[in-house]
């Protein structure tokens, strides 16, 4: 009888989906290694300040990285989101020099974007073009147009957005004691708002929509989808709209952060965000993957480059050196995961095969 | 019957080809149009006393060389994996901090050092292939991602190999293989290509490789079914892309000659993957046509050239060049495709319908 009680709640309990699994990896990884910085390392690592750095300096990447991941989970790939975000970047810039208005240098963003989405998209799922070459000639353009431009850096010099810029939200009680005694709190810059608000939202939608819903579905199994009665062209074209309006978000954010427009801006932002969703536990082969993971996948890479930094590995090639085994390290991780899961799950379904027979 | 099916066979073969074809003509009555002199050739000395050929489209045939090595080799790992390396400008970058380190170690360059010196970073490039083709073949990890780990740090290994500098190398025999050989008046490089294409072709020909990987790309669980040892097929096929990787990396460094990290062959990734879609392949694996990857290689290179030809500035080329592909993807896309078969199905079927009336009658 008690066994029975015993061996109960743990039929119940569900397994963990391979996108949990994988997540849940990323984050214990992720605390342990901040966790090993700062006993090991302590200085700035003690700081919340730390954090909130790691924020304000990647929230561009982060928005990034959220429309990459939503794209992975339908099963494409967006190669264009770093030159998009340069582009609206530099023609932010030089609209908002030339007496611009601030809420139309917005729409600008968002507009130019939603644009590069919305081609990608009908190329991609109306024309049936691989998304790797339409999003590969999307990222030539956007880089090309960029240096069209302006090739020289552009600094802004907008009063009002300037003043935007430096608006931080101050939080005293999480702040530290400077060498002279002062107390400086800690700053979070207004772009961290937007991309923390951007996770939720695209958190909340793969979650608790149908449309989120149809984005595993189309990844997970194109032909499934269909025979579901999912508007599988549709879906598609979704995810490289959303894509693109986050891409047209980052490049505001970005411009918020640097200030100045520049045509090497968020260069390799489309690697350090794919590199971001996969060590979140996103794969490319589509219908695995969460926001929160490709979050906390963000903050890893970026936490790691700072450790090699403040370890005392000042040498420029020591950070991609890093990165590089550390996203050896995740891979390798997850494709063991993922095929002794299903070593595993092939052996219950042959036990109880034979169960019932 | 049999002599349609092969008129079939043959359209078939020539219509994986039409799209560089068709981009082959585009930019050849553009430039009759524009500046009819940008094909002209003509004998010229150089500066070592040389004859040699000169011109517009010398300098793209030999331009594109390193695209063009790089691009058989990426065709054979789409082929067979189904996905690409995005990391051969860093390891071609390794391969030639390699070849320079041993060329300038070398207390007097002959002929054999350079050979040694190939053949070391041609095993270098082979073991960093290699490495790729584990994480593929052994972890199925998916290609693009597998290759992301070299690409984020091989050119940093490279920085490391020659501890940061930019050496340079000087020596006849390397700037022969970067220029041209005293008494002969095409490019090296061109030279280069052509032996390449041939040992491949020969490797196809007398060997089962181009089957076996075909098979494992189009369905990999009945490949395995049927005896193929799919592991290794696509172990080989990195590896291959090694060989090709290393050549391109000692084109670069002897054109040059100087290795430079962080800009040898950069970018020259995204290039090769394009070569090889404008070739007709398709990028998901399965059938696949090295001589289509190698036009593409051409196409690429001789739209730079019109653009450069044109006053556009480097750092624009690439917004016209995009649009160019884009023009060209639409016309090789599936549904353009099928709207096009049909139209001309609709044309033939009225023609013959129209021939039927008149036996009729």
């Amino acid at each position: 009888m008690t066994v029975k009680n015993a061996s109960l709640p743990q039929k119940r309990r569900e397994p963990l989906t391979d996108t949990q699994l994988l997540m849940t990896i990323t984050i214990c990884i992720f605390f342990a290694m901040y966790a090993l910085a700062m006993l090991l390392l302590g200085g700035g690592f003690l700081r919340p300040q730390q954090i909130f750095d790691l924020l304000n300096d990647n929230a561009a990447l982060i928005i990034v990285a959220c429309g990459l991941t939503v794209v992975m989970i339908g099963g494409g790939i967006d190669i264009s989101v770093g030159g998009v975000t340069s582009l609206v970047v530099m023609s932010c810039v030089l609209y908002l020099n030339n007496d611009g208005n601030m809420f139309v240098a917005m729409l600008l963003a968002l507009g130019i974007g939603l644009a590069f989405g919305v081609v990608h998209g009908l190329l991609v799922s109306y024309l049936e073009i691989q998304p790797f070459i339409v999003t590969l000639a999307g990222m030539f353009f956007a880089r090309g147009m960029t240096t069209i431009l302006s090739v020289n850096p552009q600094k802004l010099a907008h009063e009002g957005l300037n003043a935007l810029r430096a608006v931080k939200i101050e939080i005293p009680w999480l702040g530290y004691i400077a060498k002279n005694g002062n107390l400086i709190p800690g700053r979070i810059e207004l772009g961290v708002l937007v991309a923390l608000l951007c996770v939720v939202v695209v958190f909340l939608i793969l979650k608790y929509t149908r449309l989120g819903r149809n984005f595993y579905a189309l990844g997970g199994n194109q032909q499934s989808a269909l025979m579901l009665g999912i508007n599988v062209k549709r879906t598609r074209f979704m995810t490289f709209v959303i894509s693109g309006l986050l891409s047209g978000i980052a490049g505001f954010v970005f411009m918020m952060h640097t200030g100045a427009g520049n045509a090497t801006n968020a260069a390799g932002a489309e690697m350090n965000a794919i590199a971001s969703s996969i060590i979140g536990g996103t794969l490319l082969t589509g219908g695995v993957g969460n926001i929160i993971g490709t979050f906390f996948g963000t903050l890893t890479l970026t936490t790691i480059k700072k450790i090699v930094v403040t370890s005392g590995l000042k040498d420029p090639w020591w950070q991609s050196i890093t990165t590089g085994a550390m996203l050896l390290f995740f891979i390798v991780l997850q494709s063991v995961v993922l095929s002794n899961r299903e070593k595993h799950n092939a052996k219950k379904k042959d036990s109880s095969a034979v169960k019932k027979g | 019957m049999s002599e349609m099916k092969k008129a079939m066979k043959k359209s078939g073969n020539i219509g994986q080809l039409m799209i560089p074809l068709i981009a082959f003509g585009l930019l050849i009555v553009f430039n009759l149009i524009r500046d009819p002199s940008f094909f002209s050739i003509e004998t010229k000395l150089n500066n070592t006393g040389n004859t040699v050929l000169a011109g517009n489209l010398i300098s793209i045939i030999n331009g594109a060389s390193e695209l063009a090595v790089l691009a058989i080799g990426m065709t054979l790992v789409t082929a067979a994996c189904g996905g690409q390396d995005i990391s051969v400008g860093a390891a071609a970058a390794i391969a030639g901090s390699v070849f320079v380190k041993i060329v300038r170690g070398a207390a007097d360059v002959n002929g054999l050092t350079v050979i040694l010196a190939f053949l070391a970073c041609c095993v270098v490039a082979m073991i960093f292939g290699s490495f790729n083709g584990m994480l593929v073949s052994v972890f199925r990890i998916q290609p693009m991602i597998a290759t992301l780990i070299l690409y984020t740090c091989g050119r940093s290994i490279a920085y490391w190999i020659n501890g940061g500098a930019t050496p340079t190398i000087s020596s006849p025999i390397t700037s022969a293989i970067g220029s041209f050989i005293p008494g002969v008046p095409i490019p090296t490089p061109v030279i280069i290509v052509a032996v390449m294409v041939i040992l491949f072709n020969l490797l196809f020909r007398f060997t089962t490789l181009r089957l076996y990987t075909q098979a494992v790309g189009i369905n990999q669980s009945a490949a395995r079914l049927n005896g193929i040892n799919t592991t290794m097929i696509k172990l080989l096929s990195f590896i291959l892309l090694g060989v090709c990787v290393s050549v391109a990396g000692c084109i670069g460094v002897c054109r040059l000659q100087l290795i430079n990290h962080e800009t040898l062959l950069l970018d020259i990734e995204m290039d090769t993957i394009l070569a090889v879609a404008i070739g007709g392949n398709n990028l998901g694996g399965g059938k696949f046509r090295i001589s289509g990857s190698i036009l593409g290689a051409y196409v690429i290179q001789m739209l730079t050239t019109t653009l450069y030809a044109m006053k556009v500035s480097s750092t624009d080329v690439k917004a016209y060049k995009a649009i160019v592909i884009i023009l060209l993807v639409v016309i090789g896309s599936p549904v353009v495709k099928r709207w096009f078969t049909k139209k001309m199905g609709n044309l033939r079927g009225a023609g013959l319908r129209r021939a039927g009336a008149k036996e009729g009658v």
